[in-house]
């Protein structure tokens, strides 16, 4: 799902629309979204797979800000919050009302309310790119979010606005209180979401804001006002998140303060900027991985929070274009066939980095579980937090697994260089 | 009300002070490198942590001089191995290294120390009262706080505008490029000044802890007010950083003091017209304002002069 790559010679130039392989993507992914549940039928799935498709949408929004116009939000939840609120009120008087508005038709309402807060706000906001615009969307995050505690008979306090998603209006028999008919609206308006925020990235509109993002003082020259455009694709995002906020909000059946927090903000930072932000299936990646972690690592460790932010500041500084971007690196030498010399030297590498990774976890763990927890399991083997051979055993891992991998990460590195020049050779772009 | 206006505006300056020692640091780096460093707010929360540690093993006094050296070293350290790498990927990837490790910190902080507020008390020396007005004690912690502040102000201008390695690092802040074609090695220079913010605001930390609260939530409540402070003064701007700080410290400590409303001032709304928008900020008083009063400014100024109050550097 990314643009028409150029390349010399030999390769020729492909259309991104219009193509089998375009389409057939997107078909796959549509009916791996149908078939899903049908595979994995458990509640705990279900549930799961609705948090999955909420935090794609979310994740995608933010990357109209963040990738295609280059603008860092700290602040994107409240246009999800905002959107949640609206679309709970919204079901609240179709029912106290009788307005024949059946269920599938109020996430729209959820992204009319993330849209007018950003029309509202928008213009002054954007006035400024990069690092200003940065700290006045944290700004605005704390505020709107304080002030929800404030203004209760909008926001409902500390307890939030509750609502009853299945007193709405039937459509073809369906109450939606199954969280399977929950999960198939989930993913209907994921497809809707996806396929409009992807045409967005295919207009004239898209392709100036990346050239925003890239050299706002030429985008002058040619024209157009940056801050014209940049507060049109913060309109865009703020509703799709609005329309995410939505869903969470038939979802979970109430909109509290904590959609619009800070926390809520950071989480679909990390999401996008993990998942790569320079990819269209980026935030899709990074939103399914986040929500993953989020569901599984709870249970495991209380110090949850710290393996995100360890693997945030490691893909900051050692992967900045995120997972697609690492996987996408891997395009042009799939393409030129010269993968298969690089692979050994990665399966070399593996054991290293999994040893480093092991022993970082096991300090971890034993700070955390020192003043009394159960024992630390690692692949079956217990470990006693408060026992010297953990530590010892922890020390010996974190320091002999950095020196060897650092070595074997040198070896991948030449092992790719000559990969990539005979790809280049062969007249693919490496 | 006098002495409501005297105590306010005595711990509005003290807070406003506060404010200035971690918004002068972080404002030197944002000039000098163009990195907001977002865990700025974090390495004031370490001060306070290591000074409680510190004061447990060794005393408050040592612990006032060792915990900002210590935080200083590990600003050092996070500017040489994480910044100089991240810095040729861009200002947004400095940035949100920054914000995964205030991330990072909150968590490893919350994990050795847990997450309730930490007994860490005024030192026997100063635990007395300084002077009696209007029937209040104003404790002598309070102005031990105020003087530490001045002290470091003081010095903080002295060095800057007086000496060599100050002139080298106003230089510095404007045109690193021809500092370094002149000789001098900028990267230490970074790594110096990063350094010496970070000790400045582990030094706020172990002078606050005791009298404000010591809880691993304190860089999450104190950061969003920091950067307010920097937007407000305008970025790169250390006298427009000392003059904010003082207006949000003496503004915020009002508001908190203040209990009116316009429900106070007006008489209550018509009861029967039932909850909505109107009655709520009708009712609401300021000191439950006063938390957003901060953010409210930030909105004011971008609108009214999007440069700060006395801005020299866009983003």
């Amino acid at each position: 799902m990314t643009s028409a790559t150029t390349s010399t010679s030999k390769a020729t130039v492909k259309p991104a629309g219009g193509s089998v392989r375009f389409y057939g993507v997107w078909l796959i992914g549509i009916a791996a979204l149908i078939v899903l549940p049908m595979i994995f039928s458990s509640g705990g799935s279900l549930t799961s797979f609705s948090l999955i498709g909420i935090a794609i949408v979310f994740a995608l929004s933010y990357n109209i800000l963040l990738g295609q116009t280059g603008l860092l939000s700290f602040g994107h939840a409240v246009h999800y919050g905002l959107g949640g609120f609206a679309a709970c009120h919204m079901m609240n008087a179709v029912v106290s009302h009788g307005w024949p508005i059946p269920l599938p038709f109020i996430p729209l309402f959820g992204g009319l309310g993330g849209l007018v807060f950003a029309m509202i706000i928008g213009w002054v906001m954007t006035k400024r790119a990069g690092t200003v615009f940065a700290m006045i969307s944290l700004g605005i995050g704390e505020l709107v979010a304080s002030s929800s505690l404030i203004l209760r008979s909008v926001f409902g306090g500390e307890s939030g606005i509750t609502t009853d998603r299945t007193a709405l209006p039937k459509l073809l028999g369906w109450s939606f209180g199954p969280q399977l008919q929950v999960y198939y609206l989930i993913a209907f308006w994921l497809v809707l979401s996806a396929i409009a925020m992807y045409a967005l990235t295919r207009t004239p509109l898209g392709r100036i804001c990346n050239a925003v993002r890239d050299n706002p003082e030429r985008v002058q020259f040619i024209g157009y006002d940056p801050h014209v455009v940049r507060y049109i694709a913060f309109c865009f995002a703020g509703f799709f998140a609005g329309i995410a906020g939505g869903l969470a909000a038939i979802n979970f059946e109430i909109a509290n303060s904590a959609y619009l927090g800070a926390i809520q903000s950071g989480l679909v930072l990390f999401s996008t900027f993990i998942g790569g932000t320079a990819f269209f299936f980026g935030p899709i990646l990074g939103a399914i991985l986040v929500t993953y972690l989020q569901l599984g690592l709870t249970n495991l460790t209380t110090a949850w929070q710290l393996y995100f932010g360890i693997i945030f500041i490691g893909i900051v500084m050692y992967a900045p274009g995120g997972i697609a971007g690492l996987l996408m690196m891997h395009r042009p030498l799939i393409r030129a066939g010269t993968l298969w010399t690089v692979i050994p030297s990665y399966l070399v590498a593996i054991v290293p980095t999994i040893a480093l990774a092991c022993g970082v976890i096991l300090t971890i763990e034993t700070v955390a579980r020192f003043s009394g927890g159960d024992a630390i399991n690692l692949f079956g083997i217990a470990f006693n937090p408060t026992s010297p051979v953990t530590w010892i055993v922890a020390a010996i891992l974190v320091v002999g697994g950095a020196f060897v991998a650092r070595v074997t990460w040198r070896r991948i590195a030449e092992a790719w260089d000559r990969a990539a020049t005979v790809a280049r050779d062969r007249g693919y772009l490496a | 009300m006098l002495e409501l206006i005297v105590i306010s505006t005595l711990n509005g300056v003290l807070f406003g002070m506060l404010l200035f020692l971690l918004s002068s640091g972080l404002t030197v780096i944002f000039s000098m490198m163009g990195v907001l460093n977002f865990a700025h707010a974090s390495f004031y929360m370490l001060g306070a942590f290591f000074g409680f540690q510190l004061t447990k093993w060794l005393g408050f006094w040592p612990a006032l001089v060792l915990a900002p050296l210590l935080v200083g070293a590990i600003g050092m350290a996070v500017e040489r191995y994480g910044l100089r790498n991240t810095h040729k990927h861009g200002h947004v990837a400095e940035l949100l290294l920054t914000f995964g490790l205030a991330f990072a910190i909150e968590e490893i902080v919350s994990m050795i120390w847990g997450k309730s507020p930490l007994d860490y008390r005024v030192p026997a020396l100063l635990d007395f009262p300084a002077f009696t007005i209007f029937s209040t004690n104003y404790p002598a912690y309070k102005i031990f706080m105020l003087a530490v502040s001045v002290i470091i102000f003081v010095a903080l201008l002295i060095v800057l505008k007086r000496t060599r390695v100050g002139l080298i690092v106003q230089a510095a802040l404007t045109h690193p490029h021809m500092v370094g074609h002149l000789g001098h090695n900028v990267g230490r220079v970074f790594m110096a000044v990063f350094g010496v913010g970070s000790a400045l605001a582990a030094l706020a930390g172990v002078i606050a802890g005791p009298a404000l609260v010591t809880q691993s939530d304190m860089a999450a409540s104190l950061g969003p007010i920091l950067f307010v402070v920097i937007v407000f003064g305008g970025l790169g701007s250390l006298p427009g950083a000392f003059i904010a700080s003082l207006v949000i410290g003496l503004v915020q400590t009002f508001a908190v003091a203040l209990d009116g409303s316009l429900a106070s001032a007006f008489g209550p709304l018509d009861p029967s017209a039932g909850p909505s928008v109107l009655t709520d900020i009708w009712n609401v008083t300021i000191a439950q304002v006063a938390p957003i009063v901060p953010y409210m400014l930030l909105v004011l100024i971008l609108i009214v002069r999007p440069m700060g109050l006395m801005g020299t550097r866009e983003s």
